[in-house]
């Protein structure tokens, strides 16, 4: 401490420890103490104003603080002001923007919004957002999909169906796809004879043997047709995939360089069977957002 | 009394400051538990829809704190426009009552998951919780790999369940609380909150939706992703008037 303030008369506090031990009592700083004095008064008025004190199973609503909000279904009220209040409030504003496109959307067919550039502009920016905050993690950022996981949307290639009530209904309700296991029911040698003659249905197989006994086995006893059809078209009611074209949705065939490897891809497949689901959305979107999202996902890959 | 008196007794001294201080403490907290309105009523035909955990899913409870994912991701989500459109309707008091302790957290490195339950799909859970890249490609969350390695502990399932039914969790024990959980909660739910079926609930949720995809065991991933797939499910906000939520305040 400088020699000029041990040199200031400063009161003690009054008592000493040891003998000669004893305390400076020095006073606040006087901005601090006002600075106190104003928080003590800020809240006796706030008490006021906003909802402050318990009582019994109530409280103070506080006075002079009526909020009014609308709620969707047009039921106006007014009420002490409160977070929840001023949240609805919010959404109500936003809804006196976004309704006007969200009528517009209301019981008009998708071709027709996609002929007016306002409506599909909308659609198409909103639906933008939400398959980011909601689809992405799956299908990835630009719907690209994950090989071997998270089907493609961008591709021409759809295991549901196309159409836009197709889509609709897979956002809406979600997806089980599943193929059962065959590791039980076929030998090795056959699961190798159903692969290689899956992959001729594509035009990558090398062994005519091995197809011609899998052709059998597939259109026999293992029963593949029932799903994928005699073609091997697959079935889009069954979200069974089409085996005919060059989009592999589970084995990731397009990234194998050899046969061989192709083939074990395939195999997994015949063996373990698939079980994976996409979840349902109607719970979390609302219809206008599930249409929307339909028409851009539609978009994203469609040609029909 | 004398100030010198308080100072030079310290036995006197923290007796004093325990009451100034729980004199503070109690005008903030013991109103909430009178206010009629601190936790909005959830039912739906008669039942109320926000449950306790099931055996698995409380033990999936158990490792999101075992794994520090609190530190990371908050559970609550907030009356505000922005929230709602990326997680969901506001988090309710209701919804979090039979958490022992809340979730809620005050740090989001990663996203709320107060909502998160059926959201993705379980192989979605599964592969994010072991590779979070392989999926989402720039997050930043580590692996948890182990959890699908590690078979699940649960013979103190029973015994967790009495912890939390002390702390006021309504598992039942006795005929007279199940039949009270089924007038609570409906037939269904009350079967998952028995204790002495425990044991068995939590075998029988696993074995029935795999949530690991491993039939072979019972792996910690299963416990996890049950929990996860829970979250925010438990209230179905479409039963509800729009603002309905807005009235308890």
């Amino acid at each position: 401490m400088s020699k000029e303030k041990q040199s200031r008369t400063v009161q003690t506090t009054g008592h000493a420890w040891d003998g000669d031990i004893q305390e400076f009592n020095n006073p606040l700083p006087t901005w601090w103490l006002w600075g106190f004095y104003a928080t003590v008064v800020f809240a006796i008025v706030y008490w006021i104003f906003y909802p402050a004190w318990p009582i019994g199973d109530d409280y103070t609503k506080g006075i002079g603080n009526e909020i009014e909000y609308t709620t969707k279904d047009g039921k106006t009220v007014t009420t002490h002001w409160n977070t929840r209040a001023l949240y609805e409030r919010d959404l109500q504003e936003a809804r006196a923007v976004s309704d006007k496109f969200a009528a517009s959307l209301k019981d008009v067919g998708y071709a027709d919004i996609l002929k007016d550039a306002d409506k599909s502009n909308y659609a198409t920016s909103a639906a933008n957002v939400l398959f980011a905050d909601n689809c992405a993690g799956c299908h990835q950022p630009g719907g690209a999909g994950l090989p071997g996981h998270y089907p493609s949307l961008v591709d021409d290639d759809w295991i549901w169906g196309s159409s836009y009530e197709k889509v609709e209904e897979t956002i809406r309700k979600g997806r089980q796809g599943i193929m059962p296991g065959f590791s039980a029911s076929l030998k090795d040698a056959q699961v190798s004879d159903v692969a290689e003659y899956v992959l001729s249905l594509s035009g990558e197989s090398v062994d005519d043997e091995m197809v011609k006994r899998g052709q059998k086995i597939f259109h026999g006893d293992a029963g593949c047709v029932v799903c994928h059809t005699k073609t091997g078209q697959g079935n889009i009611d069954m979200g069974s995939a089409n085996l005919t074209d060059q989009i592999w949705t589970v084995a990731n065939i397009n990234t194998k360089s050899d046969h061989d490897k192709k083939l074990v891809a395939v195999k997994k497949i015949i063996n373990n069977g698939i079980n994976r689901s996409m979840p349902a959305w109607e719970k979390r979107f609302t219809d206008t957002e599930i249409k929307m999202l339909t028409l851009y996902v539609h978009q994203l890959g469609s040609s029909n | 009394m004398k100030h010198e008196k308080i100072e030079t007794h310290a036995g006197l001294l923290i007796v004093l400051t325990l009451i100034v201080i729980s004199v503070g403490g109690l005008v903030e907290i013991l109103p909430l538990y009178f206010i009629d309105e601190t936790i909005e009523e959830v039912k739906v035909s008669g039942k109320e829809t926000v449950r306790p955990y099931t055996p698995l899913e409380l033990l999936g409870r158990d490792l999101y704190q075992r794994e520090g994912c609190y530190t990371c991701h908050s559970q609550m989500i907030r009356p505000f426009r922005d929230e709602k459109l990326r997680y969901g309707h506001y988090s309710l008091a209701a919804e979090s009552k039979y958490d022992h302790p809340f979730q809620w957290g005050s740090k989001r490195t990663g996203p709320d998951l107060a909502r998160v339950g059926k959201k993705y799909s379980n192989e979605w859970h599964v592969q994010h919780l072991i590779a979070p890249r392989s999926v989402v490609k720039e997050s930043i969350m580590p692996n948890y790999g182990w959890l699908i390695e590690t078979p699940l502990e649960f013979k103190d399932i029973s015994d967790r369940l009495r912890a939390l039914k002390l702390v006021g969790v309504p598992y039942s024990e006795t005929e007279a609380e199940y039949e009270a959980n089924v007038e609570r909660f409906g037939e269904e739910v009350a079967k998952q909150l028995e204790i002495i079926n425990a044991e068995d609930n939590l075998i029988e949720q696993a074995v029935t939706n795999n949530y690991d995809g491993i039939t072979a065991e019972i792996t910690e991933m299963e416990a996890m992703v049950a929990y996860l797939q829970v979250l925010g499910t438990m209230v179905d906000f479409k039963q509800f008037d729009d603002g309905y939520f807005a009235t308890f305040r």
